[in-house]
């Protein structure tokens, strides 16, 4: 009974694709071991020194951004509903020119360590530090729930651990090895996984995708032809509308999620943080020009593997196994190269969560300890080392955290899930961003108005969205399509599964809103400095040096 | 997060304020919220256009123009092709006329004549 269930449900040979985990696992530890000796002040713990290059840290960017999402999740969707799977990528590479054109670069002159340092540099201290410390620890929350999610349907699918304990264990194994990464290597270490798994994971992406397109003498209109061929929608997973156009609502919420996308990655915390790890502003500059052209270069290969998914392993049976969509690039990778090439993309999924983790926590932890302990809690009456112990317990507290959610969480899409995180990235971060970097006039009342406004009605319309209850239900599993599979239980009156096209907008005229009904004159003193140390770059952090 | 005063830039010269409110500055700001502001506009612009021909052109959008590939997929990676040389042009922009009139408005402020 025991061995049909495992062969029902794994590809491949489960002990090959968990040696090249440990592989690498052992790998990336020996070098996190061996950098986080350098670990020596507040800079290096939070930011490696400032000391990455340009092209280091553009590939690290990758890494982070290139999540289990990107990865699993947007091949899963064009493999499982076509072109609308396509449009994730689109709002993921077009979001980059809203972080190289109007964040990067000023952020990395103005601030030191978190995207608090920014909001809050002429406006109150207290109150800004702590909201956005906040709304930091929540996208922080969503992001990594995802990326745990991915995790477990991965274990299911790979490792042959079936039964809920054996993928819990592993999702805990994954957590704990993400902690230590953490504490041991700090932001330094933590960068050096990124830039590892990046490149192997564009070079596992480019072997799949040349392959594929071998098969078919490199036309992409045949790959596309027998792809519709192979799934029940047949024509129409080319074209748009699979996914969201079926209703009027659909189409909005298409459009929703389209706004969260390109407007989310200039508020993610963990991309944010990354900027403050290059010496300069131009150096920050040619970090978002790498990370673009390596996101979309590999998103472009997720389009051929989505296809050649659908061609070739087909959506029902994606869809049939144990990860669902997030399991057709693997099944791919095991169509293609058969045993040792599913281990080798198993690897680096696994890989990709792990990286991805770990810069999230760093985040989380480093926006606690810097924003809420140092300088609210102990008015910045603290030392640099008490900091940074009160980060590393802090990030144990988010790993086990993250254990837990992700056990929670396991059953879920994880592209989708990372959506929502984008939506609100959005709402909440964005806006007060752009307000505090762009608007003399801005006032601490605008800011907090947008950024608790924001972060309030994108995660409450979330709850009440059929995200969490009463999606659509199953009339094979009498399941319904949310968190609470339950059917008889649902509290949703908001009809969109992204609330950005309601919140996004509803954070900018708070903001605005707050600033012209507040009495506060703004600080003249401490914009100058902000708008003229943005610009030119004077008084910038500079890199530690050994 | 507060600055010390020997960390400015311009420290024994003019204060932030100063140079703040000199021409050179209102000069380079406006050099580069005139790249910046319309180049977001247009990238915004182009981006939501094509979000809505997906939602409600989806015919126009599947009309096939050689073998399988559609206008949809044609519009998608003209979305990538537009994101690329967006980012080349701005980097190039940025490299050789932004950074150089930046770099001489901060080591005319050191010297002490702004």
């Amino acid at each position: 009974m025991k061995a049909a269930v495992l062969a029902a449900s794994t590809v491949g040979n489960p002990t090959v694709n968990i040696t090249i985990f440990v592989v690498f696992v052992l790998i990336t530890l020996g070098i996190v071991l061996r950098v986080g000796r350098t670990n020596r002040t507040a800079a290096d713990y939070y930011a490696g020194g400032r000391a990455f290059t340009g092209r280091q840290n553009g590939i690290a960017i990758s890494g982070d951004y290139l999540s289990a999402a990107s990865f699993l999740g947007i091949a899963g969707a064009i493999a499982t509903s076509g072109y609308d799977g396509f449009m994730y990528s689109i709002g993921f590479l077009v979001a980059w020119l809203v972080a190289l054109l109007l964040v990067a670069e000023l952020l990395r002159n103005t601030g030191k360590f978190t995207m608090a340092d920014v909001l809050s540099f002429r406006l109150r201290q207290g109150p800004v530090r702590t909201a956005a410390a906040i709304s930091t620890l929540v996208v922080s929350l969503f992001y990594l729930l995802a990326q745990m999610a991915g995790a477990g349907s991965l274990v299911n699918l790979l490792l042959g651990v079936s039964g809920n304990w054996g993928q819990n264990l592993t999702i805990a194994v994954v957590g704990i090895l993400m902690i230590v990464y953490v504490l041991v290597g700090g932001m330094k270490g933590t960068t050096w996984v990124q830039i590892i798994k990046a490149v192997l994971l564009v070079i596992g992406a480019a072997l799949m995708t040349v392959w594929v397109l071998s098969k078919v003498g490199l036309n992409l209109s045949d790959l596309l032809g027998h792809a519709a061929a192979a799934a029940p929608a047949k024509e129409k997973v080319l074209g748009p509308g699979l996914r969201y156009g079926l209703t009027d609502l659909g189409k909005i919420d298409f459009i929703s999620l389209a706004l969260a996308l390109v407007l989310g990655t200039a508020g993610l915390p963990h991309v944010l943080m990354r900027f403050y790890t290059v010496p300069s502003s131009k150096e920050a500059r040619r970090s978002v020009v790498w990370a673009i052209w390596v996101i979309g270069i590999f998103y472009l290969f997720t389009l051929v593997l989505g296809y050649g998914a659908m061609w070739l392993v087909g959506p029902k049976k994606i869809l049939a196994s144990p990860g669902k969509a997030n399991s057709a690039a693997p099944l791919l990778a095991y169509e293609l190269g058969g045993t040792l090439l599913l281990g080798l993309i198993a690897a680096v999924a696994f890989a990709t969560i792990l990286a991805v983790v770990a810069g999230l926590t760093i985040t989380a932890s480093a926006s606690f300890a810097h924003d809420v302990y140092s300088s609210v809690i102990k008015k910045g009456q603290v030392g640099p080392d008490d900091e940074v112990r009160v980060a590393r317990i802090t990030a144990v507290v988010i790993g086990v955290v993250a254990i837990l959610g992700g056990i929670w969480a396991k059953d879920q899409n994880v592209a989708f899930l990372v959506a929502l995180a984008f939506a609100v990235a959005a709402s909440a971060n964005l806006p007060t961003i752009l307000y505090s970097l762009f608007w003399r006039r801005f006032t601490t009342r605008g800011a907090l108005w947008s950024i608790y406004g924001g972060l309030i009605s994108s995660v409450v319309l979330i709850a009440f969205s059929p995200v969490v209850s009463g999606g659509k239900v199953d009339a094979a599993t009498h399941k319904a399509a949310s968190l609470i599979t339950d059917p008889s239980v649902d509290f949703h009156w908001f009809g969109l599964e992204n609330p950005g096209i309601v919140s996004i907008p509803l954070a900018f005229l708070l903001g605005w809103l707050g600033t012209i009904t507040s009495k506060e004159t703004p600080d003249a003193a401490k914009y100058a400095e902000m708008e003229v140390r943005s610009l030119t770059g004077a008084g910038a952090e500079q890199a530690v040096t050994h | 997060m507060s600055t010390t005063p020997t960390r400015k830039g311009g420290s024994g010269s003019a204060g932030y304020e100063e140079v703040q409110a000199s021409d050179e500055f209102a000069a380079l700001r406006s050099r580069f919220r005139k790249f910046v502001f319309p180049v977001t506009a247009l990238f915004l612009a182009w981006y939501f256009l094509y979000v809505l021909l997906a939602a409600y052109a989806r015919d126009f959008m599947a009309h096939k123009l050689v073998g399988d590939i559609n206008v949809g997929l044609v519009l998608g990676l003209l979305q990538f092709v537009s994101t690329f040389a967006i980012t080349m042009i701005y980097a190039r922009w940025a490299d050789r006329q932004f950074d150089p009139t930046a770099e001489k408005l901060r080591e005319r402020w050191e010297a002490g004549q702004l």
